[in-house]
């Protein structure tokens, strides 16, 4: 297994690190990368950016081995690889270091880092004293000696400190190349700045090293070279240290999908949805209105609360304080029936988890919320079910043989429909859309924008939250941006631009570099004694 | 991902439309398979004994699979919500000691013993029920609970003995010996049951939420259905139907029966739901299925007694059954051997 003591990796090896060539990966009808060309150089730090979606994930399982490429190699050393699972890619010295890293909670730091090639004596007992001698050499000969005590437990390691472990797993194992994945978010202010001192000293040991991020202020402090994803493809690198932030956001977004969206003005002027100062566990004072047959784009980063603020108005998590007004009318959701009966729908972000019956048909799932409407005493009026279900399942082009057909058996495109037909029998009066086309190929994303716009000229008032800045701006007629739980800015059409999107979901990043520390930093849960004990 | 084609919008034709279902097929492979092996059992045994298919044998084997098939029917109920109930052996003894002493007490009244096993049936369930719901106990743990708990209840009651007499009640007599066009009561209830809740499940918008719980309660809770209130509402059933198989268990033995007699019928129930196609994870199965697994259970205990096969080898015999029936299903969804199953 490893020696101990190797001697240090030779400085800064001239050669190429690690690279991808011409590299697609299809999983089924989805294509989430396509003919990218990347090197990933020794000795330096090169950021991996593009928005949710773009195949940074994707790319990163490849060289990890976790995916297999459709097409494409890739090159370790200038010599072809191929992967059959992420231990192949870890024996190579390819390294991941997860957000999440798996530590041992009940054994110390030193039994973690080498946990699966421990010492042993004769007897296979644990060689404790070898143990010891191993990390203390493996922690000099890194520099890592004052930076985490061998003997610590699993349980009492800081965020940062289990990313450490992790990376003492990787450099112990002779690791060439490490890949972390948006590491800061789960750490503190100064647990990050140990985490970029730390990355600088692996950097200056000659390893390739690539960032995910979506922190600008972090890419930019730390970046050699910023590559960037954009709808699987690469769409250029750029020298760090010769770009802007501008220039970097340009380039994750921009492009033409505008042929896809319908573009209508039928908002009425009747407000059908009004929150004031909304606040749960959540999200925090969160107040917008939707109009009749308005659309509303609710935009923001992962994590921004928009979900939650979703399932909130769908009755599905209490509100702490603030009101939902419905038709003038307030609101008071006990659960989401009530929700549904007041006419609220939502389709939410995961529909095979939180919205399909996968092993029922499509008539029973497009019923299931209609069905007291749909019943004589306590029996379903099969005829008139089935009439309907048929009748919404031709209206969205469900490409089925029948409605009699099982969930599990559609393309993601069609059960995404199918969760649209439930509620376009329902007929609610607000909808809120979650990810409406997440996953779901580029054909079945029109025909769902062309349901949306259908809908918005019946009048019903929409919400859809979305994480692709395209379809943000191709279907919203007003465009709400979230961070941390709270409303960071609202965007009127004209105004609604990419980058003044992308600068208000990102605007606690955004500030200055040495701040003193933000408001942000305290965010959420404390505040919500606000509200008050219910 | 399990279509095979997906094309641009639009430009894909249509399948052609479904054909029309054949009897055979609307009857399912989980069904057919299971009439298969019970033709199997009751020729095997039909050959091997000359007796085995007479007319009064297989009112026997009715009439033995009756207790069962109650319990069956009530447990395809709760498991197509995604629960467990293995308490429903125990419940049977309270209700059959309850029916019993109640009628010796009040001075042979039927109907008052009936009432109050009844009403202990449901009060047994909502306990069940509450505990699984409000303080969210995993269903297995909380009615092998309930297992232990009415089992001591129904001894605690009874002193541990069976309890009156009530073979001399017309009432009591008509439920365990009686006939209507030549079947036997016991029968006609089971069928009775299985008939509501078939219709229940098939048929009206609680069935259809009751699956919708088992298949996805993340999904069904936002539907707007009140889970918490189907699955209390479920256990209180399966009290309630416990009940009355425990007044037929009464009424069969002429006395109250703490344990005897319905010791073990949670293994026959759940093993009945198993084989007649019921998912253990939830929202898949039905009365039928369920039906006919409790007929082939019944017919093979039935002529192993006949063939004079050691009981003790017939327990085997039906742990081995469950354990397949699983085994079997698993099989089917393509379920990878990884870990511990959920």
């Amino acid at each position: 297994m490893t020696t101990p003591g190797t001697p240090p990796p030779t400085q800064a090896t001239p050669g190429v690190g690690v690279a991808v060539e011409d590299i697609t990966k299809r999983f089924g009808a989805v294509q989430a990368l396509s003919g990218v060309t990347l090197t990933f150089p020794p000795g330096q730090v090169t950021a991996l950016m593009g928005e949710n979606g773009a195949g940074k994930s994707t790319l990163l399982k490849i060289l990890t081995g976790d995916h297999r490429p459709t097409e494409g190699r890739v090159l370790l050393d200038g010599t072809p690889v191929s992967f059959a699972s992420p231990q192949d890619a870890r024996r190579a010295g390819i390294r991941i270091i997860p957000q999440e890293p798996e530590i041992i909670p009940h054994v110390s730091v030193a039994e973690n880092v080498y946990a699966g090639a421990l010492p042993r004596t004769a007897g296979r007992r644990l060689d404790r004293g070898e143990l010891s001698r191993r990390i203390t050499a493996d922690l000099a000969r890194l520099g890592f000696e004052k930076v985490i005590a061998p003997d610590l437990l699993g349980s009492e390691l800081t965020p940062a400190q289990r990313q450490l472990v992790e990376i003492l797993r990787a450099l112990t194992g002779d690791a060439k190349v490490i890949a972390f994945d948006e590491p800061t978010s789960s750490l503190a202010e100064n647990e990050a700045e140990a985490l970029f001192a730390l990355i600088g000293r692996l950097r200056a040991q000659g390893i390739a090293i690539i960032y995910v991020s979506h922190r600008m202020k972090e890419i930019f402090r730390l970046a050699d070279r910023i590559a960037v994803l954009r709808d699987g493809a690469s769409a250029g690198v750029l020298d760090a240290a010769a770009t802007t932030e501008s220039e970097v956001v340009r380039m994750m977004v921009g492009r033409d999908l505008s042929s896809l969206f319908v573009r209508q003005d039928v908002a009425r002027d009747e407000v059908v949805l009004e929150l004031d100062g909304v606040t749960t566990d959540d999200v925090h004072d969160i107040s917008l209105r939707v109009r009749a047959g308005e659309v509303v784009a609710l935009a923001g980063l992962m994590g921004a609360g928009r979900s939650e603020l979703g399932l909130a108005l769908a009755g599905d998590r209490p509100l702490r304080s603030g009101r939902i007004t419905l038709n003038g009318r307030p609101l008071r959701l006990r659960g989401p029936k009530d929700a549904i009966r007041a006419g609220i729908g939502l389709a939410p972000e995961e529909r095979k988890a939180q919205a399909l019956f996968l092993q029922r048909s499509i008539r029973d799932n497009t019923s299931l919320v209609s069905l007291d409407r749909l019943r004589r005493m306590r029996f379903v009026r099969r005829g008139q079910e089935k009439a309907v279900a048929q009748d919404f399942s031709d209206r969205l082009r469900v490409r089925t043989p029948s409605i009699e057909h099982e969930v599990r058996k559609l393309s993601g495109g069609n059960q995404q429909k199918v969760v649209l037909a439930r509620w376009l029998l329902r007929r609610p009066k607000v909808l809120i859309l979650d990810e409406p086309t997440r996953g779901i190929d580029i054909g079945a994303k029109a025909e769902i924008y062309r349901i949306i716009a259908d809908l918005a000229r019946d009048g019903v008032a929409l919400l859809v939250i979305s994480s692709e800045l395209p379809e943000v701006l191709g279907l919203a007629d007003r465009v709400v941006v979230m961070q941390g739980g709270r409303v960071t800015g609202e965007l009127a059409r004209a105004e609604a631009t990419e980058e003044a999107i992308l600068h208000l979901a990102m605007a606690d990043d955004l500030a200055p570099l040495d701040p003193v520390p933000t408001p942000a930093a305290a965010r959420p849960r404390t505040d919500s004694a606000h509200g008050g004990p219910r | 991902m399990t279509t095979a084609t997906t094309s641009p919008a639009g430009t894909e034709k249509a399948p052609p439309a479904a054909r029309k279902r054949s009897p055979l097929a609307a009857l399912g492979g989980q069904n057919l398979s299971l009439i298969g092996a019970l033709v199997v059992v009751l020729g095997l045994f039909g050959v091997l004994n000359e007796n085995y298919l007479s007319l009064s044998n297989l009112q026997v084997i009715a009439e033995a699979a009756t207790i069962t098939g109650l319990l069956a029917v009530v447990q395809t109920v709760v498991i197509i919500c995604g629960g467990l109930d293995i308490s429903v052996g125990s419940q049977v003894g309270v209700a059959s000691v309850v029916s019993a002493m109640v009628f010796t007490s009040t001075g042979s009244h039927a109907y008052l013993g009936m009432l109050a096993a009844v009403g202990v049936g449901v009060l047994v369930g909502v306990a069940n029920g509450l505990a699984i719901v409000y303080g969210r106990v995993n269903p297995t743990i909380a009615t092998l609970a309930g297992l232990a708990a009415y089992k001591g209840l129904a001894q605690l009651l009874s002193d541990g003995r069976a309890q009156g007499y009530v073979l001399n009640d017309p009432v009591f007599v008509f439920l365990g010996r009686g006939k209507i066009a030549g079947l036997p009561v016991m029968v006609w209830i089971l069928v009775a049951v299985a008939l509501a809740v078939h219709v229940m499940l098939k048929y009206t918008d609680i069935g259809r939420n009751l699956y919708a719980i088992g298949g996805n309660d993340t999904a069904a809770r936002l539907a707007g259905i009140d889970i918490n209130k189907y699955l209390v509402a479920v256990y209180a059933l399966i009290g309630v139907v416990a009940a009355v198989a425990g007044i037929l268990l009464t009424a069969r033995t002429g006395s109250g029966q703490p344990v005897s007699g319905s010791e073990g019928l949670e293994l026959k129930a759940i093993t009945a739901a198993a084989l007649g196609g019921c998912a253990l994870k939830g929202g898949k199965g039905g009365v039928g299925g369920t039906l006919l697994a409790v007929a082939l259970l019944g017919a093979l205990e039935n002529g192993l007694t006949v063939q004079g096969i050691n009981t003790f080898w017939q327990n085997v015999a039906q742990g081995a059954l469950l354990v397949a029936a699983v085994v079997i299903q698993q099989r089917r969804n393509g379920e990878r051997a990884v870990g511990l199953p959920h």
